[in-house]
């Protein structure tokens, strides 16, 4: 299906004033709005790149996120640490599988889906796939959507540090997997943020059949 | 397409003003950093994790995978991370995640157990894990062969590698009331404990394993002697009641204690590591001077060995000279009798001074205990079983000098040395009393019974007769008695009772006739011829 886009009219809208004005094939990066100043761009800059290294950052420290305990609980009698998955264990095994449930499709499923998601749409980009388009919006809309929700586990950890501190009786700790996790979340959300779902649509326009998908701004 | 007519033409053109190009390339740096982050934290985790030693243990109990710790000197250094059964389902393999500054723990003579709490009667350990749960503890060991499979003590050991010490080698003929822990004492100072126990090959004996603390086991030389400080020793003496005893635990869990031998002038030089001693049942028995000469000696006793013990003692003049080992029922065929043969061991060199002056008496060489005892034979040295209670009936072996009794003649070259015996002072009274009880039992109390009875029922016969037969004639007769007097009374002492008046007519005639009489003797008395010439003529005056 062919559209009819600002590239093919030859304009440029500001992102910050929403002014449009025509868009001259110069040097890209000094291109500022003549109202505001901000600087025009039709497309991201370095979308793709961006995108896939923090994503890639963010693949990196999935791993540490759930290997390394995310928090360290000492109480008079013993002391433990729990890793993401040992706590939904833990959960499951004491009976809560409900809250089981949520702890594991909130803090390992979706992170990793959106790993998994946000990969898929930066190589379906790169390889200039046509097919699915519609489709593959709506998965990025998604993904941006739940971003934050992923961070539940921060947010508990976060709340017990605070409220359990009573010294050599009970306390909690965050442990080295909460950062790590955190910057997973983070970065998943940038990485997404950084994507420009117009890349997927890109493919479809005449004008930018044939340049490469770096080129295309 | 008109640029006119286009309203997209008359668009502005952007204002284009060259900037400062920030490398976008540099992004690459975020992953770069992230993959530092999660090395460095994951290097960090594992980095401190020394090696994974399996510990066999016979049960898990207290034990948790993940959470139960392995504490040296109270410092965690490891962590239990998985619990499970040995392939023969005997044991249970628990593997233990060392930390890394602990890997040098992994050695060949390293020891583990289980940290549980417990009390027992020398104190209450591992308190603290019964909030904080079973950890396991550690011995550390001296080798430097590292070693990652272990089998788990099931009780703490007593001494831990770290303990400066010597251990010492003890015999006994039983445990007693000593365990693992049983505290040893030196002049009440607890020095050390007991560590260990074996029962000795062929069964007769325990052997114990000793460990006393440094500095004192140099005080444990060649002329120490231990003994089993467990239980009371009551002294009764005319210093009234001494209680005597180590402390309240030895009391209870049992103990032992160890003293030197007083006197010997060459300086006292420490026993060498596993040195064995023998215990004693006492103090007084292990301070005893010189048990070293021992003899064995058989007495033959005709009378009943109720009461007497192994272990009862041997007494001469008060001195404990030994005990009884062993008693044993024989039949004499000559006698046509059982004797009892008690085997005793006597240390003759608890006669102390009397022992040695009668050595000097034998002359130049030594003579052998039996000699001199067969000498004291001789002399009248005869055993005589004694009551030692009379109330629980215990008895022990008197020797004593007795110069009544009849000479005895054996060979002297016979050993065991046989002591003659002599019926004991209880025996004899006894003896006596049984006499005294046999005369009582020939008295036919059965015919006297039945002659009592005979008699008493022909008594009764007699009596019943006098009821029957005798009682109403003797009433009657009593009536008729009566009837008569009545009748008598009534005959004599009624006023007109014929008999009265007879009798006073009677009365009354014989007054007459007296007066009569006076008149004659009165007329003769006047006139004495008148009894020749008859009567005078004035009689008339006289009537």
């Amino acid at each position: 299906m062919s559209a009819v886009t600002a590239r093919s009219l030859k304009i440029i809208g500001c992102h910050a004033c929403g002014m449009v004005c025509q868009h001259v094939d110069t040097d890209p990066h000094g291109v500022r709005c003549p109202r505001c100043g901000s600087s025009l761009h039709r497309r991201r800059p370095n979308s793709l790149m961006l995108s896939w290294a923090l994503l890639i950052a963010a693949a990196v420290l999935y791993l540490p996120a759930n290997l390394l305990p995310i928090m360290k609980t000492s109480t008079f009698f013993d002391g433990r640490s729990d890793t993401i998955l040992s706590g939904v264990i833990v959960l499951w095994e004491e009976g809560a599988w409900d809250l089981a449930l949520i702890v594991f499709v909130a803090s390992v499923m979706v992170p990793l889906l959106k790993i998994g998601v946000l990969a898929s749409l930066l190589i379906s980009v790169q390889l200039r796939l046509q097919r699915g388009q519609a489709e593959r919006t709506r998965l990025y809309r998604m993904i941006e959507r739940i971003g934050h929700w992923s961070m539940l586990d921060i947010f508990v950890v976060a709340l017990l540090v605070a409220l359990v501190n009573f010294q050599s009786y009970a306390q909690v700790g965050a442990g080295p997997g909460a950062a790590a996790f955190g910057g997973v979340v983070i970065l998943t959300m940038l990485s997404a943020m950084c994507f420009d779902p117009r890349l997927i649509w890109d493919v479809s326009d005449p004008a930018m059949q044939h340049a490469r998908p770096h080129e295309r701004r | 397409m008109n640029d006119a007519d286009d309203p997209l033409s008359r668009l502005p053109a952007p204002d284009v003003a060259p900037r400062s190009r920030l490398l976008p390339s540099l992004i690459w740096l975020v992953p770069l950093v992230a993959a530092l982050v999660g090395l460095v934290l994951i290097v960090q985790t594992y980095a401190g994790r020394g090696p994974t030693i399996t510990i066999r243990f016979e049960s898990a109990e207290g034990l948790e995978a993940g959470k139960t710790e392995v504490r040296f000197k109270n410092v965690v250094i490891g962590r239990v991370s998985t619990i499970e059964l040995s392939e023969d389902r005997e044991q249970v393999l628990v593997s233990v995640d060392l930390s890394k500054d602990a890997s040098s723990v992994a050695v060949e003579d390293t020891r583990f157990w289980v940290v549980r709490p417990r009390a027992d009667l020398g104190g209450v350990s591992g308190l603290n894990t019964l909030l904080s749960g079973a950890y396991v503890g550690v011995d550390v060991g001296r080798s430097d062969k590292q070693q990652l499979h272990f089998t788990g003590l099931e009780i703490p050991p007593a001494v831990t590698n770290d303990q400066q010490g010597t251990r010492f080698t003890l015999t006994r003929e039983d445990l007693g009331s000593l365990n693992i822990g049983s505290p040893i004492y030196f002049r009440s100072v607890p020095v050390g404990r007991v560590v260990g126990f074996d029962l000795d090959e062929n069964g007769e004996g325990v052997t114990l394993q000793a460990f006393i603390d440094a500095p004192y086991d140099r005080f444990v030389t060649r002329r120490t002697r231990f003994w089993n400080a467990s239980g009371v020793n009551v002294n009764l003496d005319a210093n009234g009641l001494k209680l005597n005893t180590q402390s309240l635990v030895t009391l209870l869990a049992g103990g032992l204690a160890f003293q030197s031998l007083p006197g010997g002038k060459e300086a006292p030089e420490p026993a060498t590591e596993n040195s064995t001693f023998r215990v004693y049942d006492d103090q007084a028995t292990a301070l005893a001077p010189a048990d070293r000469i021992a003899m064995t000696v058989k007495m033959r006793f005709f009378q009943s060995m109720r009461g007497l013990s192994r272990g009862a003692i041997v007494d001469f003049k008060g001195v404990e000279l030994g005990a009884v080992t062993d008693t044993e029922l024989e039949y004499d065929p000559g006698q046509k009798r059982f004797a009892s043969t008690v085997t005793a061991t006597v240390y003759p060199g608890r006669l102390g001074r009397a022992y040695e002056q009668l050595r000097a008496r034998e002359g130049g060489e030594d003579p052998a205990p039996e000699v001199l005892f067969q000498r004291m034979i001789d002399r009248g040295l005869r055993a005589q079983l004694r009551n030692g209670n009379l109330i629980t009936g215990q008895l022990y072996v008197a020797l004593d000098f007795m110069p009544k009794a009849p000479r005895v003649i054996s060979n002297p070259d016979i050993r065991p040395l046989e002591i003659p015996t002599e019926a004991g002072s209880f025996d004899q009274l006894q003896a006596q009393i049984a006499d005294i009880v046999t005369k009582i039992d020939s008295i036919p109390f059965g015919e006297i019974g039945g002659n009592l009875r005979d008699t008493l029922k022909s008594a009764e016969q007699v009596m019943r007769q006098i009821d029957t037969e005798v009682a109403p004639e003797l009433r009657r007769t009593l009536a008729e008695t009566r009837a008569a007097v009545e009748a008598a009374n009534s005959s004599l002492a009624a006023p007109d009772a014929p008999l009265q008046q007879d009798l006073r007519l009677m009365m009354e005639q014989v007054d007459r006739a007296a007066r009569s009489l006076r008149n004659l003797s009165d007329t003769l008395q006047r006139n004495p011829q008148s009894l020749l010439r008859g009567k005078p003529e004035t009689p008339d005056e006289e009537q």
